[in-house]
């Protein structure tokens, strides 16, 4: 039987594997692995993934969950039109 | 089966009735489903059997209902016209016309999976080794790649979207997040005579508590006795009556700007109608509660691996049966209760499957789900869900003393329906935004912020309730949001020798519910981040 995926990030399909591929090619950091395979970037912005990234992390380079960190986070942590940002402010205000 | 179309839906409840509202009619893929108004466009498909809501963003994998309160990104269909809709939070209106994203020539059987047996072509990171040279290679793959991955497509001109000007408002105290922490927090606020805003992105307030359905335990004083969705509708009533609060619903802070003192809130107003809300507060409190850890194993994002919070939102909210057959992952109150719930629902649960040594949550809810005739396997865990575009069974596997796998150990389960309740993490994210020091304490779930007694976090008027500060429940949350309510008022300078006292008693109170062994372990966590 094929081994089936193991997936830590549903938004952009990162495995379990891919993690640790990138952290062997020396993608070794929490911010790096963010852009490199994009965990963290989908539409849930790293809500399922990114406490998994840092257990893979800290497991492969024998650091304390502290020493990884958490990617830091930027507006919007949640979907917002373009649209809505740009509408500018109420007339005679 | 002679009524396919309601045949997910539940008739009778041991507790609960179901307020479905008004039959409507939807269109699907453009096969036309009943529906009912007070229900979410992905209950309403899950209802009418409908398993495949989307295919993922690279290899076309099949995936089904998974958080339901619009934090993942497995439902996400084109609704109207506009692209990228959570059908989970988003009701159904009649006539709507809903299509999933991807999948050709459907989502149900989509050719282009094949894509998920060369996997190696197209893995995370791929883009940054492939097509490099020759140089033009690149601009020929990506074309490609942009037309078999990607999720969604541009909304056509025909749907106008209507972005309304937006609005900026002053308030002495935010409060984000109306659950059980965020309520109590803008009710004791209130109680101070400043003015407060409670914004949730939900359309009811009391978060997480309007799924339960299990009596609380704890003192009469905080809702001992009741059920989740009652303390919901008390607290709610309460804000309802208080003039000084104003209740931002539909609405989400998307960020937190000048530490703490801005807020960028989007308020929405159905399908393609948004605003823009900018707040400025003196105060601010964050109780944005905390998200379903996931759990890795082979095939864990298959349609019919739910959260444990989906599926009470499916069965709990919308008097959906889940599935037939459950596993339940995890043993701590999460699990428990929601294995009685599914029995409660009509559906068979085979098995709770737990990776520690012992049941973690509290011994009654244990026993009870044993007497029912429900096994809990201790020291074992899931390696893999099977089938093809929905779960039909999965192996387990017990563990050794070092948790890992013991070789011939497996069993296979037959099951429809897997449901992960591995506990939560706290949502910290605005927290970070808003420049507090997050520090990783086992104890609480997770990285948590640094806090004085008082609930105020180590950015000055910035406060945490609930499950962000730690993972705890209900009960505590709504203690702690009455101290970072009432400590917010008394930094404004609010005069009031009762609210200190109100606040001395609740801090008391929160000692008091810890005296426990779970209790003894939070204190332990709040101890590594405590501050002043």
């Amino acid at each position: 039987m094929r081994k089936g995926k193991k997936m830590v990030c549903l938004c952009e399909d990162v495995t379990e594997e891919d993690v640790e591929r990138a952290i062997e090619r020396g993608f070794n950091n929490i911010e790096l692995i963010k852009r490199y395979a994009g965990i963290g970037t989908g539409p849930c912005q790293g809500r399922s993934c990114v406490p998994h990234v840092i257990r893979i992390l800290s497991k492969k380079l024998g650091k304390s969950p502290d020493e990884i960190g958490v990617p830091t986070p930027h507006p919007p942590v949640c979907p917002v039109f373009l649209g809505t940002l740009a509408a500018g402010k109420e007339r005679g205000k | 089966m002679t009524d396919r179309e309601t045949s997910g839906r539940m008739r009778k409840h041991p507790i609960l009735k179901f307020d479905r509202g008004k039959e409507v009619r939807i269109r699907f893929n453009g096969r036309e489903i009943k529906a009912y108004e007070n229900e979410a466009i992905a209950a309403a498909l899950y209802a009418a059997g409908v398993r495949v809501f989307s295919r993922s963003f690279r290899y076309h994998r099949p995936r089904g209902f998974f958080c339901a309160i619009g934090k993942c990104s497995t439902c996400l269909m084109r609704v109207n016209g506009v692209p990228n809709v959570r059908t989970c939070v988003t009701p159904v209106e009649d006539g709507m016309v809903i299509e999933a994203q991807k999948g050709f020539p459907s989502v149900e059987h989509d050719v282009l999976s094949a894509i998920d047996r060369f996997s190696s072509f197209f893995r995370a990171g791929v883009q940054w080794h492939s097509f490099i040279r020759p140089s033009f290679s690149w601009s020929v793959a990506q074309r490609a790649i942009r037309s078999l991955s990607g999720v969604g497509k541009l909304p056509t001109p025909s749907t106008p979207t209507i972005f309304l000007p937006s609005q900026s408002k002053d308030v002495d105290v935010a409060v984000v997040g109306g659950g059980p922490a965020g309520i109590s927090a803008a009710l004791f606020a209130a109680k101070l005579g400043v003015r407060v805003a409670l914004i949730d992105e939900n359309s009811k307030l009391g978060g997480q508590l309007v799924k339960q359905t299990h009596r609380f335990f704890g003192s009469e004083k905080y809702f001992a006795g009741k059920r989740g969705i009652e303390i919901a509708n008390i607290l709610s009533d309460e804000v309802k009556r208080t003039d000084n609060i104003e209740p931002l619903l539909n609405s989400s802070v998307f960020g937190i700007y000048d530490k703490g003192k801005k807020l960028g809130v989007v308020k929405r107003m159905g399908l393609k109608k948004e605003r823009l809300i900018k707040i400025r507060a003196k105060q601010t409190i964050i109780a944005t509660g905390g998200y379903e850890r996931t759990l890795i194993f082979e095939n864990n994002d298959l349609p019919g691996v739910m959260g444990a919070g989906g599926v009470q939102t499916l069965m709990n909210v919308y008097g959906v049966k889940p599935g037939n057959r459950a596993l339940i992952i995890g043993a701590g109150n999460v699990g428990l209760i929601l294995s009685y719930q599914l029995l409660q629902a009509g559906v068979e649960v085979k098995a709770i499957v737990e990776a520690m040594p012992h049941a973690g949550g509290y011994f009654v809810h244990a026993s009870k789900v044993r007497r029912l005739g429900v096994p809990i396997f201790t020291s074992h865990t899931i390696l893999r869900a099977s089938g093809k575009k929905r779960v039909e069974g999965a192996t387990i596997t017990q563990l050794d003393e070092k948790w890992r796998p013991m070789e011939g150990t497996e069993k296979d389960i037959k099951a429809d329906l897997i449901v992960i309740a591995v506990g939560l993490n706290p949502d910290t994210r605005l927290l970070g935004e808003a420049g507090s020091v997050l520090k990783f304490v086992k104890e609480l779930g997770g990285f948590v912020a640094f806090r004085s007694r008082h609930m105020e976090t180590d950015v000055e008027g910035v406060y945490i309730a609930g499950d962000v500060s730690g993972i705890e429940e209900a009960s505590t949350a709504i203690l702690e949001g009455r101290m970072a309510g009432l400590s917010a008022g008394l930094n404004l300078g609010v005069v009031d020798e009762r609210a200190e006292g109100l606040r001395e008693e609740a801090m008391e109170e929160l000692d008091e519910f810890r005296r426990n062994p779970i209790g003894e372990r939070i204190r332990k966590g709040i101890g590594e981040v405590i501050i002043r």
